[in-house]
């Protein structure tokens, strides 16, 4: 009999990520606190979440690494540990450093593929998928770690998995990979898979991800679009400045706006935009000196979301 | 991902050690210094009875008991145990080390049939470094023997039984390293605990007191001894040691580091 070709992605099984009470504890430190929720495919889902939240824990126990105290964590609907190989079920990049130095990339990918019973070709299909067909032959110790990050999603993409995972994949990418990256995971998505991506900087998911999962000291913090996210957290104010400031406020309250004095010249106005205060304090001759709208980035919404449970807080502590 | 185009076969995961361990530079060096040290020493030992020769009585020179001893020597021994018991050890500790495993084992979520691919493949290339050295050692030390008509023929069964042993110490220690590093998985710690488990633990065990004497005939450096020395006949001239008793000892300890890599394998995080 032949060798089997994986076949070629069809996106006919869906894989979804299933984290149900998840709870993941090393001696007495609790990295995971009964943590569920789920990850579609088709889409790119982001797991935020500063240092120290269990992103990496959660990942590791997807992956059938570390067994859950506590919980169930499943690919596909089973355990990933159930399968006796995992290349064609899922790919993952955990740590991009966790390579043998003194092998050639062609080397280390061939030994994954063999392991796999997949074909050798496609080990020159994921190098050339990554743009590392002309460091083939190079050792791994001598790649910068871009290039170990384009290598570790070489060996991700080796099974033409159905779902992927991977952890922090930005780091130490130079703009050009970040932005290769991006567009490789929203084709990886549009091409029907599960793309579950971590990472501690909003920056990154907001261009790259549409689903976000936030966790927070191993419990989850939100689990929504990031378009609804961002419509929570990016709330416009609307900062009014004017010598009659005490008289202006009730008037906007009586509009229907959510008032709050900064000084006595000053206000933040939330509910009522700038038009609108601005026709109000003219209706009531006021004299306005200041009228400017603000918009809170993701990343402050990410931040203040998650600024109780950051594990490591700076300056908290002597 | 129907089952039917999963396959899951075993020999996928040989090639893919044989891969890992083809593709380090440093493995065919290693290979070649160790059988370069363990012939050289097999030639300095029937050098230096070639030279004494015509000073030895003349039972010595008739009998010449000596003359197997001289292709398998304890400095070869020794290189050859430490060498393949490091090597046996880095296969495991340095996946463990880089992280490399965690790699591994998404791939091959069937840690146990991973780790058995990797104890074979390590069995395999010590058997045949071990073959090529004993052999060697024997070709080489008869060979200069025979200049002064002091040689044995490796047809002969002592000389058969040395070879053999010879041959499988090195797979011997290979996967008693290779065992210590699954259960340490430590780089430095588990080179020291190799060592020290080959070549100094027998140390310890060197008294003529009987009961002293049986735990050192379960000592595999003892048991090599046992089975490539020809210096007398029956059990008392060994200490009690039988040549049945020195090849289950290269039996159980293999078996043992295997079977405890296996068994914690299985439940531990990686």
């Amino acid at each position: 009999m032949g060798r089997c070709e994986p076949a070629p992605y069809g996106g006919t099984v869906a894989y979804v990520i299933e984290v149900s009470e998840l709870t993941k504890r090393y001696g007495r430190r609790t990295a995971v606190d009964g943590l569920s929720f789920t990850v579609r495919p088709g889409v790119v889902t982001g797991f935020l979440g500063p240092n120290g939240a269990g992103k990496t824990t959660t990942l590791r126990v997807l992956l059938g690494l570390d067994a859950p105290t506590a919980g169930t964590a499943t690919v596909g609907g089973v355990p990933f540990a159930s399968h006796p190989r995992g290349l064609r079920h899922a790919g993952a990049l955990l740590d991009a450093q966790q390579v043998h130095g003194g092998r050639t990339a062609h080397a280390h990918l061939a030994a994954l593929a063999r392991s796999n019973g997949l074909p050798a070709r496609r080990v020159s299909d994921v190098l050339a998928e990554v743009g590392l067909e002309a460091a083939a032959q190079r050792r791994i110790g001598g790649f910068s770690l871009g290039m170990k990050q384009r290598l570790g999603v070489a060996a991700a993409l080796l099974g033409d998995p159905p779902a992927l995972l991977f952890d922090e994949p930005f780091n130490g990418m130079d703009p050009a990979g970040v932005l290769w990256l991006r567009g490789l995971f929203r084709r990886l998505a549009d091409e029907g898979r599960t793309v579950f991506l971590s990472s501690h900087l909003m920056s990154e998911m907001q261009s790259t991800a549409s689903e976000l999962i936030v966790v927070g000291q191993g419990r989850l913090v939100a689990a929504e679009p990031l378009s609804a996210f961002a419509a929570r957290a990016g709330r416009r104010c609307v900062v009014v400045g004017s010598p009659d400031a005490t008289e202006l406020a009730p008037r906007l309250t009586a509009a229907g706006a959510e008032v709050v004095p900064e000084s006595a010249e000053r206000l933040v106005v939330t509910g009522l935009p700038a038009d609108r205060i601005g026709a109000l304090a003219l209706a009531h001759h006021i004299v306005l000196h200041e009228l400017t709208t603000r918009t809170a980035s993701l990343e402050e919404a990410f931040m203040a979301l998650t600024a109780d449970h950051v594990e490591y807080p700076a300056g908290a502590a002597r | 991902m129907s089952a039917a185009t999963e396959r899951a076969r075993f020999g996928d995961l040989l090639a893919a050690e044989w891969i890992k361990i083809r593709s380090l530079r440093s493995t065919p060096w290693v290979l070649a210094l160790v059988t370069l040290t363990v012939l050289t020493s097999a030639a300095i030992a029937a050098y230096g009875d070639y030279r004494n020769y015509p000073h030895y009585n003349g039972r010595d020179q008739r009998e010449h008991v000596w003359s197997l001893g001289d292709a398998f020597p304890a400095e070869g021994c020794l290189t050859l145990m430490l060498a393949a018991g490091s090597v046996g050890a880095i296969v495991v500790v340095s996946e463990y080390g880089s992280g490399l495993i965690r790699t591994t084992t998404v791939a091959v979520p069937a840690r146990r049939a991973v780790l058995l691919a990797k104890a074979a493949v390590t069995a395999l290339l010590w058997t045949g470094v071990g073959l090529v050295c004993a052999l060697g050692s024997f070709a080489v030390s008869q060979g200069i023997l025979a200049g002064r008509d002091a040689a044995v023929p490796l047809t002969d069964a002592g000389s058969l039984r040395a070879v053999a042993a010879s041959t499988l110490l090195a797979p011997v220690c290979a996967l008693i390293g290779f065992g210590l590093g699954v259960l340490v998985r430590h780089s430095a710690t588990t080179m020291v605990g190799t060592a020290f488990t080959l070549l100094m633990l027998p140390v310890f065990f060197s008294s003529r007191e009987p009961w002293v004497e049986r735990i050192d005939h379960m000592m595999v450096q003892s048991a090599w001894q046992r089975l490539v020395t020809l210096y007398g006949w029956g059990p008392e001239a060994y200490g009690g040691a039988t040549v049945a008793g020195a090849w289950t000892v290269f039996a159980v300890w293999p078996l043992v580091a295997v079977a405890l890599a296996l068994l914690v394998v299985r439940h531990r995080d990686v």
